[in-house]
């Protein structure tokens, strides 16, 4: 790196993302799974007409509009942080990136925000279909703007539909239809929506739970579980479906994610998956511990999950940095050389523009030339780990690894979580559709517990997505340290505490208006 | 049908669609301005439920309008959005800050257990009607007036803009020593009182109530003046002010009244500027002398015509929307040194005939939610879900 770069600005400004869209991501699972249910409730009420189908759609309904609300802002911040913290992301690929951003907005927001209002407000002044088909819009509009917002997302961890201009010295969009159907756009868009189904599944039969248990309100109750648990399994059967399809996608454009969800080392054929592992503490992020005391293995199992093979060579981080020559493995040394390269060419380029015709011909042909782009440019985003000092070179690589601990831990708190999830759900359709639900309050106080868990697993998956895919803020090509904006660290900082504090204490006051609308239950009708 | 256009038509097709949002998003702000009256209206807490939960059901729409305004800025012309969100960190922190609040305000402020208390969530709605169209105002001036930034060359050469101004963007509504500074607080108060004035018409429009609806019109009567005031002082001084303005190479310079230039040689821009004034006198007009709640239509009509025109001013006819001024005059952004390929445009511009579709649901749902009055008893009814 011969820029100066400072760290530390890194640091804060990708914990002011990260704390801004884990926030995001409390309120947005459940208003994915839970509009769903309550327009099926409202159109159980239309069909029937019986009211208290109306008494049930309103209770859940009141607790989705204090959900959202928070959602709403912290959402706001997550799209202007693109432009505010990573400014030079915003112009190299805003080309890119901004176009589903502004599609959201036109498809998705606007149908939310109209229906919405129909949705709270219109009961006594639209028709009883009018509103019911609002119901369903928002359901659909909220979904849609997930839609979006993850293509864009996909884009970033599997960067397709692109080229690079030499002369705006940006990427710039070729090919719509290839970032929207790319196979990891399609699947991130379905593991995170049917995640938050899962979630509202939970959270629908986790309070309905709470009132078997206090002996309230018990008919809405089993009404309620018999919905929301269909709902979520159904959403739970296509999430697992996806989480497996997400795991090979991962091995083919991120290799690196895949090693350290494993922390695997020195990559081998029939590579194990561990369930859990312990070992002493490494006081470093790079390493998973430093010696290893217990650990439960299932054989062949990582190359199982990574290529549906039992004997795939899957590649670790000691592969992935130092290179391995028998698997055809370039080191990221040479790959930090290469991207160099392509940035001189660049430099040179422009350098040589109204100055030296033919150097700025011979150069400019280069980013047309196929080979080229698939033998340097493709490693754009490593020339800025390059450096001549072969000390400061080595540092600066050993920064191309993410944090092991953290994605090894969180993937296997979303896993375990979302089985016990998935468990519940079962059990509690399958008693309620049997109508034995009655007095298991040992399986009432587990779905209540399961509350607060599913929100674990879903926070674990974006860590696993986000922090698994560091440096990158667009895969080999933009790393953290060129995407981030130059402003000062104290500025920073002090946004990072002001949303902090701000958030926090929004989330406190949604969990406690939230708590007493429970506690107050559906209106009698 | 999209892909016959010239990339400049391209990029005058985004700055108006970019225009049109801009210029929706500061009629919406009739939210803003009508949540810093909820206690100049409201003198008992039945009037300022009424209030709240008129406008309340209207704030989405502002909101979301600022999103996509975001959003296909960034889209269409990202350096921007790299730029001027990326150097005036502090000012659209602070705007990002005052809409944040908002949302609570409305949803928790009525809620029993809502931790803060319904005052401090009724303070969170002022400080967003008081601040966010300040600022917001004092921002679009600086298409006018000009920032302090550099756009550079990177060693891996690639390019980045660095913002040059001292205090990531407050300076350009604290540096008193530049004329330009007082330009653009007079149009960050401006849009703040027209955005009180519309509050006031739009509660006449929707509350049935005769103690509301008086106070509203003497709220329109004592806001006229200095509305009328910082408005025009911003706008003689455009007019007369020095432009930023580029020739064919894309070099900037400063052209002598560049903004009356610009609307001299689009008489149809011009048009419909002078139609969005006359349109907004005629609301304020009704809203101070006649028995009628149509004022909103008026005023809200013609302030969309009116910021509409100035948008276009700003960015078409060869002039430079986001200028830089000083020694960094050469970095100055246009539509053309600053906008998406050609290819993304094109893409975007399809998505961009969704929007009728989208005005036309919103237009129709409107008018189903707001056919009948609010008054006190709806709210005293207990099915009636509220703010």
């Amino acid at each position: 790196m011969e820029q100066v770069v400072d760290f530390s600005l890194i640091d804060w400004s990708r914990l002011q993302f990260a704390l801004t869209a884990m926030y995001h991501w409390i309120f947005v699972p459940l208003t994915l799974g839970i509009t769903f249910i309550i327009a099926i409730m409202e159109t159980k009420y239309v069909s029937t007409g019986r009211e208290e189908w109306k008494q049930m759609t309103k209770f859940w309904m009141t607790l989705f509009g204090i959900n959202f609300a928070v959602g709403v802002a912290t959402g706001l911040i997550l799209e202007f942080q693109f432009g505010t913290n990573w400014s030079n992301y915003s112009w190299f690929v805003g080309d890119i990136f901004g176009a589903p951003l502004a599609v959201e907005g036109i498809m998705a927001f606007f149908m939310e925000a109209t229906f919405v209002a129909v949705m709270f407000f219109g009961w006594n002044r639209v028709s009883k279909r009018f509103h019911l088909i609002s119901t369903w819009l928002v359901a659909l509009a909220v979904n849609l703007s997930a839609l979006w917002i993850l293509v864009a997302n996909a884009w970033m961890q599997n960067p397709v539909g692109m080229r690079f201009n030499p002369e705006t010295a940006r990427n710039e969009m070729v090919d719509f239809w290839a970032i929207l159907l790319s196979p990891t756009a399609i699947n991130k868009f379905i593991h995170t929506v049917t995640s938050g189904f899962m979630t509202a599944g939970i959270f629908v039969v986790g309070i309905s739970c709470w009132f078997l248990l206090k002996k309230r309100h018990q008919d809405m109750a089993r009404k309620s579980i018999i919905i929301g648990a269909a709902f979520g399994l159904a959403g739970s059967l296509v999430l697992f479906v996806t989480g497996d399809s997400s795991a090979r996608q991962v091995a083919k454009e991120q290799p690196m994610k895949l090693a350290v969800i494993e922390g695997l080392y020195n990559g081998q054929e029939g590579a194990p998956f561990s369930i859990i592992a312990w070992g002493t503490p490494a006081g470093n992020p790079d390493r998973l511990y430093e010696k290893e005391v217990f650990a439960l293995k299932v054989p062949k199992m990582l190359s199982l999950m990574a290529f549906h093979d039992f004997n795939a060579f899957v590649p670790g981080i000691t592969d992935l940095i130092e290179g391995n020559n028998t698997q055809g493995i370039m080191s990221a040394y040479e790959k930090a050389e290469r991207g160099k390269e392509a940035q001189n060419v660049l430099r040179r380029m422009k350098d040589a523009k109204n100055v030296d015709t033919q150097t700025y011909l011979e150069t400019k042909a280069l980013f047309e030339n196929e080979e080229w782009i698939d033998s340097y440019f493709r490693y754009f985003g490593y020339g800025y780990y390059y450096d001549s000092d072969i000390d400061v070179f080595k540092q600066n690589i050993a920064r191309l690894v993410p944090n092991v601990p953290l994605n090894f831990w969180a993937f296997r708190v979303m896993i375990g979580l979302g089985c016990i999830c998935f468990i519940v759900l079962a059990m509690a359709l399958w008693w309620a559709c049997k109508n034995s639900l009655y007095e298991k309050k040992w399986f009432y106080r587990l779905a209540v517990i399961c509350i607060p868990l599913v929100y674990i697993a879903t926070q674990c998956g974006w860590i696993v997505a986000e922090v698994g895919r560091q440096p990158w803020v667009i895969q080999d090509l933009m790393p953290t340290v060129s995407a981030v904006s130059q402003i000062g660290v104290g500025s920073v900082k002090t946004t990072f505490i002001l949303f902090a504090i701000t958030f926090t204490v929004l989330l406190i006051a949604e969990i406690k208006i939230m708590i007493s609308q429970i506690k107050k239950g559906p209106r009698e009708g | 049908m999209f892909e016959k256009l010239s990339y400049l038509e391209l990029q005058q097709y985004w700055w108006i669609i970019v225009s049109i949002l801009g210029a929706l998003l500061v009629f919406l702000l009739f939210v803003q301005g009508g949540q810093t009256l909820i206690y100049r209206i409201g003198k008992t807490k039945t009037d300022r439920d009424l209030l709240i939960n008129s406008i309340g059901h209207k704030w989405e729409f502002t909101f979301t309008t600022l999103v996509t305004f975001g959003g296909a800025f960034f889209a269409s012309f990202p350096l921007f959005y790299s730029t001027s969100f990326g150097g005036a960190y502090w000012v659209w922190i602070l705007i990002l800050f005052c809409f944040i609040i908002q949302t609570v305000g409305y949803e928790f402020r009525s809620k029993s257990n809502n931790f803060l208390g319904t005052k401090v969530y009724e303070i969170f709605l002022f400080l967003n009607g008081l601040l966010g169209t300040i600022l917001l105002g004092t921002t679009v001036a600086t298409f006018f007036t000009g920032s302090q930034f550099e756009i550079v060359t990177n060693n891996s050469g690639t390019i980045s803009s660095v913002w040059r101004g001292s205090f990531g963007g407050l300076e350009l509504a604290f540096n008193f020593t530049r004329y330009a500074t007082f330009i653009n607080l007079s149009l960050g108060l401006a849009v703040f009182l027209l955005a009180r004035i519309l509050g006031a018409l739009y509660f006449i429009n929707t509350i049935d109530d005769e103690e509301i609806e008086k106070r509203s019109r003497c709220i329109i009567k004592i806001t006229t003046i200095p509305f009328l005031i910082t408005f025009i002082f911003f706008l003689i001084n455009i007019l007369i002010a020095n432009g930023f303005a580029y020739d064919q190479n894309g070099l900037v310079y400063m052209e002598p009244y560049k903004y009356l230039n610009n609307l001299l040689a689009m008489p149809l821009v011009a048009g419909i500027l002078l139609t969005g004034i006359v349109l907004v006198l005629t609301g304020i007009f009704i809203g101070i002398f006649k028995h009628s709640f149509k004022g909103i239509w008026f005023a809200g009509f013609g302030t969309v015509l009116t910021v509409f025109a100035l948008l276009l001013t700003a960015g078409l006819n060869n002039t430079c929307y986001y200028p830089a001024y000083g020694e960094y005059l050469q970095s100055s952004l246009n539509i053309e040194n600053s906008s998406s390929s050609r290819y993304t445009l094109i893409a975007m511009s399809y998505v961009s005939l969704l929007i009728p579709f989208v005005l036309y649901y919103i237009w129709y749902v409107w008018r189903a939610m707001n056919g009948k009055k609010m008054d006190k008893t709806e709210l005293e009814n207990e099915e009636t879900v509220k703010y």
